[in-house]
């Protein structure tokens, strides 16, 4: 019951947001290929209006809308990615990692903040797909496995958006075990009898769905997202056939049984609050 | 025996070859002598060829077609052992094998990849790629030994988990994470063992143990290098730079502090002496049982813990 303080105040979902999408007054929904008039777009919570596909959004733009009055502190923001094989493919990984730092991205593929949600003390990290494709390496694990570490510790639950194309390759085996570490420190969290949401967000693939997107006491999804394990191009070679219509989208996975419910962006914080509030340990 | 080759063992098949010639033929002092002189070149050339092995060498040694498969261990080092099928939800999945056995007076659980050596067999094991029903599989025995309080010996050998459409369809990703996330919990005592491929996270599903070992010539990768290749050189056929860049054979797991311990294989790789490689591993299950005794259920539990904590380089700044 610690972590559970309700506040009586109604939830306010910011509507005021800046948005990340190219330049130019017209966006092309990559769903329905409509051309969307961008202002339009932004009013309706970067989705589209009129297949309802969901923009992919930054961190800091769901944080505003999630915590109550946009207030919330950064967590962990100390850990960033060192390049410890000396990758380098066609460019260098250590060339990569500066230049997303120089800008602004010094959150690396993952940020973590803290603060109220519906009166709840939360924990939610969010996975910037603007960062390598939201890959995971030994950064992003390390910032998750402590944001976990901390929620357990404070008996806070603790919410992840994922948005990313799997392990980190530059980083090789090493992010690889990131998904036994951070599986491991959530098995420690469910034992604690600590609420953990998981809410997959367009695309969530590879190593991060086979690992903690997957391993919500709630697992949701917004609508129209690409998750999977396999990706569909590597489907495709293998099995030499058209993918279904529909193959891995959120309603594809809602209606096979791997997800709980499919929320969109405007319901996402009063969903959440419910969530939470049906999770929260029962007092005397 | 050549068509299984691969071109850097050439060299040796063609000693090997020799060899056999003049051991067919009837013995006099002359071909005694000649025989000695040809192991002694045949075992300088293996030490050769196989010290100076590059990454993607070892890739394909890995996937050798004669290297020994999880079968092959478990009919050298176990006896009575029983095969258990099917994860009660769906179907039984030919790319994994698990059961009991007993192992020098001691009954474990043995789950691993499994792969098929001809044609036919490699179809019927789906190349050791498992589907969703071969993780719940494992993960079901894994908990008949939990119940049941008896080690888990895993064993690691598969390019990858299956990627098709009745895979996603069931769950692939949700039958590997939910394995990472039991294996964490489960108290009994489990050695993993990566014989082969160490396939990204459909090895890693059988892989969260207390002590991580691969065989010398195994890889374990957090993508194939041919994959790697087409998506960071834009070119497939780039894999030998990618194998290198990947960091995916033993030594460079054990630097980083990813593996416990490497067993060395037999000169010139496991499939050219299986029943010694496979009391090697025999020596290195013996040694880590013993181990294992000793141990309580939660520290095992909270050591399991540490060791997948530790796991990653970062930074930390200010
Ligand atoms: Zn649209």
């Amino acid at each position: 019951m610690t972590w559970f303080i309700k506040k009586s105040e109604p939830i306010k979902v910011q509507k005021e947001k800046t948005v990340i999408v190219p330049e130019g007054m017209w966006q092309k929904c990559p769903s329905c290929r409509e051309i969307i008039y961008r202002k339009e777009l932004v009013r309706n919570d970067n989705v589209c209006p009129k297949c309802d596909y969901h923009f992919r959004i930054d961190p800091k733009e769901r944080y505003d809308s999630l915590f109550d009055d946009s207030r919330y502190t950064y967590l962990h923001t100390s850990v960033r990615s060192t390049d410890p094989l000396t990758f380098k493919g066609l460019k260098k990984y250590r060339d990569q990692v500066k230049s997303l730092e120089k800008r602004g991205l010094e959150h690396d593929a993952v940020h973590v903040a803290r603060g109220a949600v519906g009166g709840i003390d939360t924990i939610i990290a969010v996975m910037d797909f603007n960062y390598l494709g939201g890959s995971m390496g030994s950064a992003v694990g390390e910032k998750i496995t402590r944001a976990i570490e901390t929620g357990l510790e404070d008996r806070v639950p603790v919410i992840i958006f994922s948005c990313s194309g799997g392990a980190r390759m530059m980083e090789g085996a090493l992010s690889l075990m990131q998904m036994a570490k951070i599986s491991a420190a959530l098995a420690r969290l469910s034992d604690a009898g600590v609420p953990f949401i998981s809410v997959l967000t367009d695309p969530t693939t590879g190593g991060v769905t086979a690992s903690y997107a997957m391993l919500g006491d709630i697992n949701i999804a917004e609508p129209k997202a690409l998750i999977g394990f396999a990706g569909p191009r590597v489907i495709q070679q293998t099995i030499k056939q058209e993918l279904p219509e529909g193959f891995q989208r959120s309603e594809f996975l809602l209606q096979h049984g791997m997800l709980d419910a499919i929320v969109s962006r405007s319901e996402m914080k009063q969903k959440l609050v419910r969530y939470l509030t049906f999770l929260a340990p029962v007092t005397d | 025996m050549s068509r299984n080759a691969q071109a850097f063992e050439e060299p040796i098949l063609e000693v090997q070859a020799a060899l056999e010639g003049l051991k067919a033929q009837p013995e006099n002092p002359r071909t005694t002598k000649e025989i000695q002189k040809l192991e002694q070149k045949l075992a300088k050339l293996q030490r050769d060829i196989y010290a100076n092995l590059t990454d993607w060498q070892r890739c394909l040694v890995a996937r050798h077609p004669n290297r020994p498969y999880t079968r092959d261990y478990v009919e050298q080092l176990f006896v009575d052992f029983e095969e258990l099928h099917g994860d009660r939800r769906f179907a039984d999945d030919p790319a994994i094998m698990a059961g009991f056995a007993r192992f020098r007076g001691q009954t474990v659980a043995i789950i691993g990849h499994q792969k098929g050596r001809d044609m036919k067999a490699k179809l019927y094991r789906n190349f050791g790629m498992p589907r969703p029903e071969g993780y719940r599989k494992a993960m079901r025995i894994m908990q008949l030994a939990e119940k049941f309080r008896r080690p888990i010996i895993c064993m690691i050998d598969t390019p990858g988990a299956y990627p098709g459409i009745d895979a996603e369809e069931r769950g692939q990703a949700e039958a590997i994470a939910y394995n990472l996330w039991a294996m964490a919990r489960l108290k009994v005592p489990i050695a993993v063992i990566v014989i082969g491929e160490g396939g990204s996270g459909g090895a890693l599903a059988l892989g969260v143990g207390d002590h991580i070992a691969m065989l010398e010539n195994s890889v374990y990768s957090v993508i194939s290098p041919e994959g790697c290749a087409s998506i960071l050189w834009k070119d497939a056929s780039q894999m030998e730079q990618a194998a290198e860049a990947l960091h995916l054979t033993s030594r460079k797991l054990l630097k980083l502090g990813l593996i416990d311990s490497i067993i060395e294989e037999p000169l010139g790789g496991a499939h050219q002496d299986p029943v010694e490689m496979a009391k090697r591993v025999g020596d290195h299950i013996a040694a880590w049982l013993q181990d294992s005794f000793g141990v309580s259920d939660s520290e095992r539990v909270a050591l399991r813990y540490q060791k997948f904590r530790a796991m990653g380089i970062y930074s930390e700044v200010g």
